[in-house]
């Protein structure tokens, strides 16, 4: 087996090289690697070795069954690509070939002046990308099949009394997670000791078992932070906000033990409420304890079944899973796509409910301002002109948008200029700019009004515990400049600043980024599977912590790195991860791009937001 | 090479060369293709404009249903609390009795608790910037996963940044579809949100009635005999409450292990409440009945109540709890749980295993407490709940319309506010499975003195007597 592999890898990677292949070829090796330990400890050592350890040797090695496999399956999948393309390739429509940032400034001559703010990009992989990474992927499981006849589960096995029973997990499942993703699963879950800003400490941890189980090493490493969503880097230990929480603490304890329609309500709910609800420029607003729970908690209760919801196929699983507990019909639309949806809504217009051919009770489109794996921000003005014609009502995710989206902070109402007062409900997290944890419904007082009488979340949640509502509510004074400082004000130029050098700089490394050049999530694309886990490796060794995102999190040919930018971010540091990125696209292959660079230096002083 | 296989079998079926083939599956496909799109133009067959007047004519119901009068938002108008949750909690800045709150051992008033608490804020701020996933595990979470774990003497536990989702998410991370979920009927609202996320299907069995629970499965067992195959592939669970939130009464779980065990049934048991109050150490329903804690497959579980935190957890073989991780939506998909929640949490267990009384007192407490109310208040209210429990529920000895119940029971709840203690009434949605009776729920601390207790009671039954004398009530017994 091992023989085999390492064999097959080892033509691949000379035939890979010889013909001048891109690059892409080399995780897709990592894949077929991954699978025995001799294999492994090779290809960590040729990486470490800058890749260049099999580049000299020549000599032919006969084609071994596996091999033939590939080159079998490879060509398969070109077949199935060329022909089924449009499926793979929605995305490709839209990306128009533009140069990022203060490049394609000068090329703005639209009658639209705001055209830029909705203008992203989601390029489309090449075909042959595409292909590697299926046979990767294939691979990859292919291999790792045969090893779980070879090894045996080592840890987690179920209880001895439980024979007999249905299996609690269904076969493919339980593979997955013990087979595959356990050999990446070191990239994930790393635990962190210290406050997730700027910097963060990583606690080092090693496996001596292939990833079974972990051990602490006993260090630590300090890691440049590209991973928390710390948008206007609030994740501090000192400062103002944690003196005035600290108060928080000594007047109230951490908790109120009691949900709100009991005795869960101190004086600062009502201050953080209207605070919010002043902020977003909204009559009302209500806060629950959890972001995820802000809506699992409350969109059942306000649909009902003869309702129909439109849902951007992106959107986060909160959203997903809150459909599913209510009783409406979903109609999935394409990732921000005003056509897709205006068409989808006509035809459930016009057909009414199904069977019964009686008109929908409403309709709600559920969409999020800034999407968190694809980096877009959603293109809410042509999103109202479809509210307005088809009269329809929104529902906005601010999730990742409200503090780091806007001149003021206030999300993304404020940065297409449009009077919130227009979306029905704004919903959004306190986790992400605000550092705290929970989220807030807010909208006009008839809506928070009944949301207010009909949440699960005031009947059956306890109330909000108060050093987390001080948080928030400074930190929101802060950013609305009530601080009496500008401070606010420095942390959402910086912000927008670092997001826009950042992505340019990115850009002309000529790696394929995701999304809207103001959007504060910046995915960059790897594509392969096995790829995406040696990168991952390679930052932390580098001490910067990104995160990854492959399958099932992502579609499966669309691993892909996340970098969120925060206010926090100097030049400095933000210079060492783009050198590193540069780095890494070049020892990887990660320059996927065919868009034209901006060859130019890119200067952060002049960079215009 | 690629099409040696194809070629084969095409000479075999068609014994035509490969380009044949090609061919006529492309003329195949644009054929059908055709005849699709032929198809769909038969069916839209409305003009543009009709289009366009249909789209006109329709006018959706309001977003919300907005028969009720705008709420009263006034804060001089609740009653909010100002300091401290403990016995005495200060209410608008006036000192009250406090039977209302789950804070059973007074955790969130606890100076050890604070001290570390603070501590842990200038360690790790707030809030935690993302899931657990993606750089939001910390330390701390993996310390406090460890020691619930070490605490149940099970293998893993997975924390949770909210009770709610804890609960619902944990269920259906296991049961699908296909699956079958038996469940007390009187199971709290979590868990009934647990249950509808599984979109398996449900079977109710009558309150802590084995019996039922015992004919239900016997019908089940009937229907699986027509199709033994297919139900061998099912999952079966079994989810009931330690102590039940919605009436205090402690669940038979010897009865249900029994049953599980003959049946096949994973047992889920969410020990909210139960958990560190119940059992000789405070380790939940398995110690106080003495059953192995694998023979429960998942405790399911809260820093809400007795630890006077937040946030929530699932304990279990790591087989099981694993799976939380990888697809326990609310775990994956939402920011880790505070730091100081989580610290609070911690320093709260550790306060309970170094000192074993408070679990004693608080259970002496508590029973002396049910003992009291059945003995001065029978006339008026009957006691629902477990002699151990913390929570206790009155329900009137009289059965009444469900809105005069709560109006009596309201006015009650008021009087005894007007004498400084708080009661609370907890308040169900519409949307509940089986409406639980309205009720009085009294909880209990562990610090209350022998003499609030004979306060509470004494104006509670002063409360009943007004109130029943004003609504000119006249009760079974009297
Ligand atoms: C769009 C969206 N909604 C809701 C949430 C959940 O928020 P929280 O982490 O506060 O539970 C997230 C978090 O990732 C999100 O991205």
């Amino acid at each position: 087996m091992s023989y085999l592999t390492v064999e097959n890898a080892k033509t691949l990677i000379q035939n890979g090289h010889a013909t001048k292949c891109p690059p892409a070829k080399n995780g897709f090796i990592t894949n077929a690697l991954h699978d025995s330990k001799a294999s492994k400890d090779m290809c960590n050592g040729s990486i470490s070795n800058g890749n260049g350890a099999f580049h000299h040797s020549k000599k032919e090695q006969p084609l071994t069954i596996l091999s033939r496999l590939n080159v079998m399956s490879s060509n398969l999948f070109y077949f199935f690509w060329k022909h089924f393309r449009r499926l793979f390739s929605r995305h490709s429509s839209k990306s128009k070939p533009h140069l990022n940032g203060s490049a394609c400034k000068m090329q703005e001559s639209h009658s639209d002046p705001d055209e830029w703010k909705s203008r992203e990009s989601f390029e489309a992989p090449s075909v042959y990308v595409v292909a590697t990474t299926m046979l990767g992927f294939t691979m990859v499981m292919l291999l790792n099949a045969l090893s779980r006849f070879i090894y045996a589960p080592k840890v987690a096995v179920e209880n001895k009394n439980r024979k007999g029973y249905a299996p609690l997990y269904n076969k493919f499942d339980l593979f997955y997670s013990q087979y595959v993703y356990r050999r990446v699963k070191d990239c994930w879950n790393r635990p962190i000791c210290s406050v997730p800003g700027v910097e963060v400490e990583l606690k080092d941890r090693v496996s001596h078992d292939s990833n079974w189980t972990f051990q602490f090493s006993g260090t630590t490493s300090k890691c440049i932070n590209l991973g928390s969503y710390n948008y206007l880097g609030f994740a501090e230990n000192s400062g103002p906000s944690i003196e005035a929480v600290k108060e928080t603490i000594k007047t109230y304890g951490v908790s109120l033990c009691s949900s709100p329609s009991e005795y869960g309500l101190s004086p600062l709910h009502f201050e953080l409420e209207k605070l919010t609800a002043r902020f977003l420029g909204v009559d009302d607003a209500i806060i629950f304890g959890m972001g995820f729970g802000t809506n699992v908690l409350n969109l059942p209760c306000i649909l009902s079944e003869g309702c129909l919801v439109f849902s951007d196929e992106k959107n986060h699983a909160s959203l997903i899973l809150s459909l599913r507990l209510s009783k409406a019909s979903i109609t999935v639309f394409k990732h921000n796509n005003m056509k897709d949806l205006e068409r989808k809504l006509r035809t459930a217009i016009i057909k009414g409910q199904p069977k019964t051919g009686k008109p929908w009770k409403k309709i709600l489109v559920i969409v999020e301002g800034v999407y968190s794996m694809e980096g877009s921000i959603v293109h809410l003005p042509q999103l109202l002109k479809l509210k307005e014609k088809y009269k329809v009502y929104l529902y906005v995710d601010e999730a990742h948008s409200v503090g780091a989206l806007g001149p003021g902070g206030r999300g993304v109402t404020e940065y297409f200029g449009i009077d919130p007062k227009k979306i029905d409900i704004l919903m959004g997290t306190f986790t992400k700019s605000f550092n705290a944890a929970g989220g807030y419904l807010a909208g006009s007082q008839e809506v928070i009004d009944y949301i207010r009488r009909n949440s699960h979340g005031t009947h059956y949640a306890p109330s909000m515990s108060p050093p987390i509502m001080r948080q928030i509510s400074t930190t929101m004074q802060i950013i609305m400049g009530e601080d009496g400082t500008d401070e606010g004000q420095r942390r959402i130029g910086q912000l927008r600043k670092n997001i826009r050098y950042f992505r340019q700089k990115l850009h002309q490394i000529g790696v394929i980024i995701f999304g809207n050049d103001n959007s504060p999530v910046v995915p960059l694309m790897v594509y392969l599977f096995s790829k995406l886990h040696i990168v991952l490796k390679e930052f932390k060794e580098r001490n910067v912590a990104v995160v990854g995102v492959g399958f099932p999190a992502a579609p499966l040919y669309m691993g892909r790195l996340r970098f969120c930018i925060s206010a926090g971010h100097t030049k400095e540091q933000l210079d060492t991860a783009i050198g590193i990125i540069a780095e890494f696209a070049d020892q990887f292959g990660l320059k996927y791009s065919k868009k034209p660079r901006f060859e130019g230096e890119i200067k952060y002083e002049d960079v215009k937001v | 090479m690629v099409f040696e296989p194809l070629i084969s079998v095409n000479k075999f079926i068609l014994n035509a060369s490969l380009q044949d083939f090609l061919l006529e599956s492309v003329l195949g496909v644009v054929f059908l293709w055709c005849l699709y799109s032929w198809r769909k133009k038969k069916h839209s067959a409305l003009s543009l404009e009709e289009e366009e007047e249909i789209i006109r004519n329709w006018h959706p119901e309001p977003l919300v249903s907005s028969s009720e009068p705008p709420i009263d938002r006034d804060p001089a108008n609740y009653p909010l609390v100002t300091s401290k949750v403990d016995v005495i909690t200060q209410i608008n800045g006036k000192n009250f009795l406090n039977f209302a709150s789950h804070n059973y051992y007074g955790f969130a008033a606890n100076p050890t608790v604070e001290k570390r608490v603070i501590d842990c804020l200038h360690k790790y701020g707030v809030g935690t910037c993302g899931p657990r996933g993606f750089y939001g595990t910390l330390d701390i979470h993996l310390n406090l996963e460890q020691k619930l774990a070490d605490f149940m003497g099970m293998e893993e536990a997975a924390l949770y940044s909210y009770g709610f989702s804890a609960v619902a998410s944990a269920i259906s991370a296991y049961a699908k579809k296909p699956d079958i979920i038996f469940a007390d009927e009187k199971v709290n609202f979590r868990i009934q949100k647990g249950l509808d996320a599984s979109r398996s299907t449900i079977v109710f069995f009558k309150h802590n009635d084995m019996d039922d629970l015992k004919a239900k499965l016997e019908e089940q067992r009937k229907k699986d005999l027509k199709n033994p195959s297919k139900a061998k592939k099912i999952r079966r669970f079994c989810i009931i409450e330690g102590i039940y939130m919605n009436t205090g009464n402690i669940c038979k779980l010897p009865e249900i292990v029994a049953l599980c065990t003959e049946y096949k049934l994973r047992v889920f048991v969410d020990e909210s409440i139960s958990l560190f109050t119940i059992g000789k150490t405070g380790r939940g329903v398995t110690e106080y009945f003495n059953i192995p804690t694998t023979e429960v497959d998942l405790i399911m579980g809260s820093l809400e109540f007795s630890l006077g935190s937040g946030g929530g957890f699932v304990i279990g073989t790591s087989y099981v709890v694993e799976q939380q991780r990888l697809s326990g939506l609310g775990y994956c998909f939402s920011a880790s749980l505070a730091p100081i929640l989580t610290e609070a949490g911690m320093a709260a267990i550790e306060v309970l295993e170094q000192d074993a009384k408070l679990k004693d007192e608080l259970s002496s407490k508590c029973r002396y407490i049910d003992e009291q109310l059945r003995k001065l208040l029978s006339d008026f209210f009957s006691v629902s709940g477990h002699e151990e429990s913390p929570i206790k529920h009155l329900f009137l000895v009289v059965s009444l319309p469900r809105d005069e119940e709560e109006t009596i029971l309201k006015s009650i709840v008021k009087y005894c506010f007007k004498r400084n203690i708080i009661l609370s009434m907890p308040t169900y949605l519409d949307k509940e499975v089986f409406m639980p009776r309205p009720s009085i729920l009294l909880t209990i601390n562990v610090a209350v003195s022998t003499s609030q207790i004979s306060e509470m009671c004494s104006v509670l039954k002063d409360a009943c007597t007004q109130v029943c004398f004003r609504q000119k009530l006249v009760f079974a017994s009297q």
